[in-house]
Protein backbone atom coordinates (compact mmCIF):
# COMPACT_ATOMS: atom_id res chain seq x y z
CA UNK A 1 0.00 0.00 0.00
CA UNK A 2 1.38 3.40 -0.99
CA UNK A 3 1.65 6.24 1.49
CA UNK A 4 -0.91 8.28 -0.48
CA UNK A 5 -3.46 5.46 -0.04
CA UNK A 6 -2.69 5.07 3.66
CA UNK A 7 -2.97 8.81 4.10
CA UNK A 8 -6.32 8.96 2.26
CA UNK A 9 -7.72 6.15 4.43
CA UNK A 10 -6.52 7.62 7.73
CA UNK A 11 -7.88 11.03 6.76
CA UNK A 12 -11.43 9.74 7.30
CA UNK A 13 -10.95 9.05 10.99
CA UNK A 14 -11.13 10.96 14.25
CA UNK A 15 -8.83 10.16 17.17
CA UNK A 16 -9.17 11.49 20.71
CA UNK A 17 -6.09 12.28 22.76
CA UNK A 18 -6.60 12.76 26.50
CA UNK A 19 -3.68 14.81 27.82
CA UNK A 20 -1.09 16.74 25.81
CA UNK A 21 2.07 16.14 27.81
CA UNK A 22 4.91 13.81 26.87
CA UNK A 23 2.68 10.99 25.65
CA UNK A 24 -0.10 13.07 24.09
CA UNK A 25 2.00 15.65 22.25
CA UNK A 26 4.35 13.08 20.70
CA UNK A 27 1.50 10.70 19.84
CA UNK A 28 -0.56 13.49 18.23
CA UNK A 29 2.37 14.59 16.07
CA UNK A 30 2.97 11.02 14.86
CA UNK A 31 -0.73 10.63 13.97
CA UNK A 32 -0.75 14.00 12.18
CA UNK A 33 2.30 13.00 10.12
CA UNK A 34 0.46 9.82 9.04
CA UNK A 35 -2.58 11.86 8.05
CA UNK A 36 -5.24 11.00 10.64
CA UNK A 37 -7.87 13.57 9.63
CA UNK A 38 -9.20 14.84 12.94
CA UNK A 39 -7.51 14.95 16.33
CA UNK A 40 -9.46 15.89 19.46
CA UNK A 41 -6.92 17.04 22.03
CA UNK A 42 -7.67 18.00 25.65
CA UNK A 43 -5.30 19.46 28.22
CA UNK A 44 -5.79 22.28 30.74
CA UNK A 45 -2.09 22.99 31.39
CA UNK A 46 0.19 25.60 29.89
CA UNK A 47 3.63 24.81 28.46
CA UNK A 48 6.34 25.14 31.10
CA UNK A 49 10.13 25.20 30.66
CA UNK A 50 10.40 21.82 32.47
CA UNK A 51 8.16 20.21 29.79
CA UNK A 52 10.64 20.84 26.99
CA UNK A 53 12.80 17.85 28.01
CA UNK A 54 10.24 15.48 26.45
CA UNK A 55 7.13 17.22 25.14
CA UNK A 56 6.55 18.44 21.59
CA UNK A 57 6.70 22.17 22.31
CA UNK A 58 9.13 25.01 21.76
CA UNK A 59 10.70 27.56 24.03
CA UNK A 60 8.66 30.42 22.54
CA UNK A 61 5.47 28.54 23.52
CA UNK A 62 6.13 28.67 27.26
CA UNK A 63 3.01 30.04 28.97
CA UNK A 64 0.62 29.04 26.15
CA UNK A 65 -2.12 26.44 26.73
CA UNK A 66 -0.78 23.06 25.58
CA UNK A 67 -3.86 22.17 23.53
CA UNK A 68 -3.49 25.41 21.53
CA UNK A 69 0.31 25.12 21.26
CA UNK A 70 -0.02 21.57 19.92
CA UNK A 71 -2.66 22.64 17.40
CA UNK A 72 -0.21 25.30 16.21
CA UNK A 73 2.65 22.78 15.90
CA UNK A 74 0.52 20.25 14.02
CA UNK A 75 -0.59 22.99 11.60
CA UNK A 76 3.08 23.58 10.78
CA UNK A 77 3.62 19.87 10.07
CA UNK A 78 0.39 18.97 8.27
CA UNK A 79 -2.07 21.82 7.73
CA UNK A 80 -4.71 19.42 6.34
CA UNK A 81 -5.33 17.95 9.79
CA UNK A 82 -8.24 19.33 11.82
CA UNK A 83 -7.28 19.74 15.47
CA UNK A 84 -10.13 20.30 17.91
CA UNK A 85 -8.46 21.69 21.04
CA UNK A 86 -10.18 21.59 24.43
CA UNK A 87 -8.27 23.52 27.12
CA UNK A 88 -10.25 21.86 29.92
CA UNK A 89 -9.66 19.42 32.73
CA UNK A 90 -11.32 16.15 31.79
CA UNK A 91 -13.82 14.53 34.12
CA UNK A 92 -16.53 11.86 34.05
CA UNK A 93 -19.07 14.32 32.68
CA UNK A 94 -17.16 16.03 29.89
CA UNK A 95 -15.31 12.97 28.56
CA UNK A 96 -18.41 11.57 26.78
CA UNK A 97 -19.23 15.03 25.37
CA UNK A 98 -15.72 15.63 24.06
CA UNK A 99 -14.80 12.16 22.83
CA UNK A 100 -18.04 10.62 21.55
CA UNK A 101 -17.65 10.18 17.81
CA UNK A 102 -13.95 9.31 18.08
CA UNK A 103 -12.83 6.08 16.48
CA UNK A 104 -10.06 5.51 19.06
CA UNK A 105 -9.04 7.26 22.29
CA UNK A 106 -5.43 7.59 23.43
CA UNK A 107 -4.96 7.79 27.21
CA UNK A 108 -2.03 10.16 27.61
CA UNK A 109 -2.23 11.47 31.16
CA UNK A 110 0.61 11.90 33.59
CA UNK A 111 -1.09 10.94 36.85
CA UNK A 112 -2.33 7.43 37.60
CA UNK A 113 -5.66 8.57 39.08
CA UNK A 114 -6.52 10.54 35.92
CA UNK A 115 -5.59 7.47 33.85
CA UNK A 116 -7.95 5.34 35.94
CA UNK A 117 -10.78 7.89 35.74
CA UNK A 118 -10.56 8.16 31.94
CA UNK A 119 -10.34 4.40 31.35
CA UNK A 120 -13.26 3.63 33.69
CA UNK A 121 -15.35 6.38 32.12
CA UNK A 122 -14.75 5.18 28.56
CA UNK A 123 -15.11 1.47 29.35
CA UNK A 124 -18.41 2.00 31.13
CA UNK A 125 -19.95 4.88 29.15
CA UNK A 126 -18.49 4.45 25.64
CA UNK A 127 -17.54 0.76 25.58
CA UNK A 128 -17.41 0.53 21.78
CA UNK A 129 -14.44 2.93 21.48
CA UNK A 130 -10.97 1.33 21.81
CA UNK A 131 -8.66 2.91 24.41
CA UNK A 132 -4.88 2.83 24.16
CA UNK A 133 -3.28 3.21 27.58
CA UNK A 134 0.27 4.45 28.22
CA UNK A 135 1.66 3.02 31.47
CA UNK A 136 5.28 2.91 32.65
CA UNK A 137 7.57 5.35 30.86
CA UNK A 138 9.90 6.74 33.54
CA UNK A 139 13.69 6.56 33.52
CA UNK A 140 16.06 5.45 30.81
CA UNK A 141 17.39 2.26 29.20
CA UNK A 142 15.55 -1.03 29.75
CA UNK A 143 14.34 -1.17 26.17
CA UNK A 144 13.42 -4.82 26.57
CA UNK A 145 10.91 -3.99 29.34
CA UNK A 146 8.77 -1.77 27.13
CA UNK A 147 5.92 -3.80 25.76
CA UNK A 148 2.52 -3.79 24.13
CA UNK A 149 -0.44 -5.85 25.28
CA UNK A 150 -3.80 -6.23 23.64
CA UNK A 151 -6.28 -7.05 26.41
CA UNK A 152 -9.24 -7.30 24.03
CA UNK A 153 -10.72 -5.48 21.03
CA UNK A 154 -11.21 -2.26 23.01
CA UNK A 155 -8.29 -2.16 25.44
CA UNK A 156 -4.58 -1.94 24.71
CA UNK A 157 -1.61 -0.97 26.89
CA UNK A 158 1.84 0.31 25.91
CA UNK A 159 4.74 0.79 28.35
CA UNK A 160 6.66 -1.24 30.91
CA UNK A 161 3.74 -1.24 33.42
CA UNK A 162 6.37 -1.09 36.17
CA UNK A 163 8.20 2.21 36.49
CA UNK A 164 6.48 5.02 38.35
CA UNK A 165 7.66 8.55 37.58
CA UNK A 166 9.13 10.31 40.65
CA UNK A 167 11.54 13.19 41.28
CA UNK A 168 14.34 10.59 41.40
CA UNK A 169 13.12 8.70 38.34
CA UNK A 170 11.71 11.32 35.98
CA UNK A 171 10.28 10.62 32.56
CA UNK A 172 12.87 11.35 29.85
CA UNK A 173 12.36 12.05 26.16
CA UNK A 174 13.42 8.68 24.68
CA UNK A 175 11.23 6.31 26.71
CA UNK A 176 8.25 8.70 26.70
CA UNK A 177 8.47 9.12 22.93
CA UNK A 178 8.89 5.35 22.43
CA UNK A 179 5.67 4.65 24.33
CA UNK A 180 3.85 7.60 22.68
CA UNK A 181 4.80 6.23 19.28
CA UNK A 182 3.77 2.70 20.28
CA UNK A 183 0.37 4.16 21.15
CA UNK A 184 0.26 5.94 17.76
CA UNK A 185 1.32 2.73 16.03
CA UNK A 186 -1.53 0.88 17.75
CA UNK A 187 -4.00 3.57 16.63
CA UNK A 188 -2.81 3.24 13.02
CA UNK A 189 -3.14 -0.54 13.18
CA UNK A 190 -6.72 -0.30 14.44
CA UNK A 191 -7.68 2.33 11.83
CA UNK A 192 -6.04 0.50 8.94
CA UNK A 193 -8.19 -2.53 9.83
CA UNK A 194 -11.39 -0.47 9.83
CA UNK A 195 -13.28 -0.18 6.57
CA UNK A 196 -14.75 3.23 7.09
CA UNK A 197 -15.48 5.55 9.97
CA UNK A 198 -18.72 5.00 11.77
CA UNK A 199 -19.53 8.68 11.35
CA UNK A 200 -18.77 10.82 8.35
CA UNK A 201 -17.26 14.20 8.91
CA UNK A 202 -16.96 17.12 6.57
CA UNK A 203 -13.70 16.81 4.74
CA UNK A 204 -12.01 20.17 4.16
CA UNK A 205 -11.63 21.06 0.51
CA UNK A 206 -7.98 21.48 -0.44
CA UNK B 1 -9.98 -23.21 41.85
CA UNK B 2 -8.22 -22.26 38.66
CA UNK B 3 -8.58 -19.15 36.54
CA UNK B 4 -6.58 -17.16 34.02
CA UNK B 5 -4.77 -14.02 35.17
CA UNK B 6 -3.31 -12.12 32.22
CA UNK B 7 -3.51 -15.33 30.19
CA UNK B 8 -1.56 -17.37 32.77
CA UNK B 9 -3.21 -20.06 34.84
CA UNK B 10 -3.47 -19.36 38.58
CA UNK B 11 -4.46 -21.92 41.16
CA UNK B 12 -5.79 -21.16 44.65
CA UNK B 13 -6.87 -23.42 47.47
CA UNK B 14 -10.35 -21.86 47.58
CA UNK B 15 -13.70 -22.38 45.91
CA UNK B 16 -14.33 -18.73 45.20
CA UNK B 17 -12.28 -15.57 45.62
CA UNK B 18 -13.11 -11.86 45.72
CA UNK B 19 -10.99 -9.53 43.60
CA UNK B 20 -9.59 -7.99 46.78
CA UNK B 21 -8.64 -11.40 48.22
CA UNK B 22 -6.86 -12.26 44.99
CA UNK B 23 -4.88 -8.98 45.13
CA UNK B 24 -3.83 -9.72 48.72
CA UNK B 25 -2.91 -13.35 48.05
CA UNK B 26 -0.87 -12.33 44.99
CA UNK B 27 0.75 -9.49 47.00
CA UNK B 28 -0.07 -6.95 44.29
CA UNK B 29 0.82 -3.61 45.79
CA UNK B 30 0.45 -1.08 42.98
CA UNK B 31 -1.99 1.67 43.83
CA UNK B 32 -3.78 1.97 40.50
CA UNK B 33 -4.95 -0.75 38.22
CA UNK B 34 -7.67 -1.71 35.78
CA UNK B 35 -9.25 -5.13 36.17
CA UNK B 36 -11.56 -6.87 33.74
CA UNK B 37 -13.23 -10.22 34.35
CA UNK B 38 -14.37 -12.00 31.18
CA UNK B 39 -14.09 -8.69 29.35
CA UNK B 40 -16.16 -6.67 31.84
CA UNK B 41 -14.60 -3.85 33.85
CA UNK B 42 -14.63 -4.25 37.62
CA UNK B 43 -14.79 -0.75 39.16
CA UNK B 44 -12.47 -0.21 42.13
CA UNK B 45 -15.35 0.18 44.59
CA UNK B 46 -16.52 -3.34 43.71
CA UNK B 47 -13.24 -5.20 44.37
CA UNK B 48 -14.71 -6.55 47.62
CA UNK B 49 -18.05 -7.64 46.26
CA UNK B 50 -16.94 -9.02 42.89
CA UNK B 51 -16.08 -12.71 42.88
CA UNK B 52 -13.69 -14.58 40.65
CA UNK B 53 -15.00 -18.01 39.67
CA UNK B 54 -13.44 -21.17 38.35
CA UNK B 55 -12.42 -20.70 34.73
CA UNK B 56 -12.73 -16.90 34.68
CA UNK B 57 -10.51 -14.86 32.40
CA UNK B 58 -9.07 -12.01 34.50
CA UNK B 59 -7.07 -9.19 32.93
CA UNK B 60 -5.13 -6.67 34.98
CA UNK B 61 -3.29 -3.56 33.85
CA UNK B 62 -1.03 -1.56 36.15
CA UNK B 63 -1.39 2.18 35.82
CA UNK B 64 1.91 3.94 36.47
CA UNK B 65 2.25 7.71 36.71
CA UNK B 66 4.40 9.41 34.11
CA UNK B 67 3.72 10.75 30.68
Amino acid sequence: MRFSEINAHLFLFRVGIAGAGGLGSNCAVALARCGVGTLVISDFDVVEPANLNRQYYFINQVGILKSFALKENIAKINPDITVIAHPVKLNKLNIPEIYSGCDVIVEAFDSDDMKEMLIETVLTGMPEIPVIIGSGVAGWGNNEAIRYRKIDETLYVCGDETTEATDELPPLAPRVAIVANMQANTVIEILMNKNKPKNTYEIPIK
Amino acid sequence: MKFLLNKREEEFDKEILSVNEMLVLKKFSFRMRIIKINGVLVPKERYNSTMIHEGDDVSMIYLMSGG
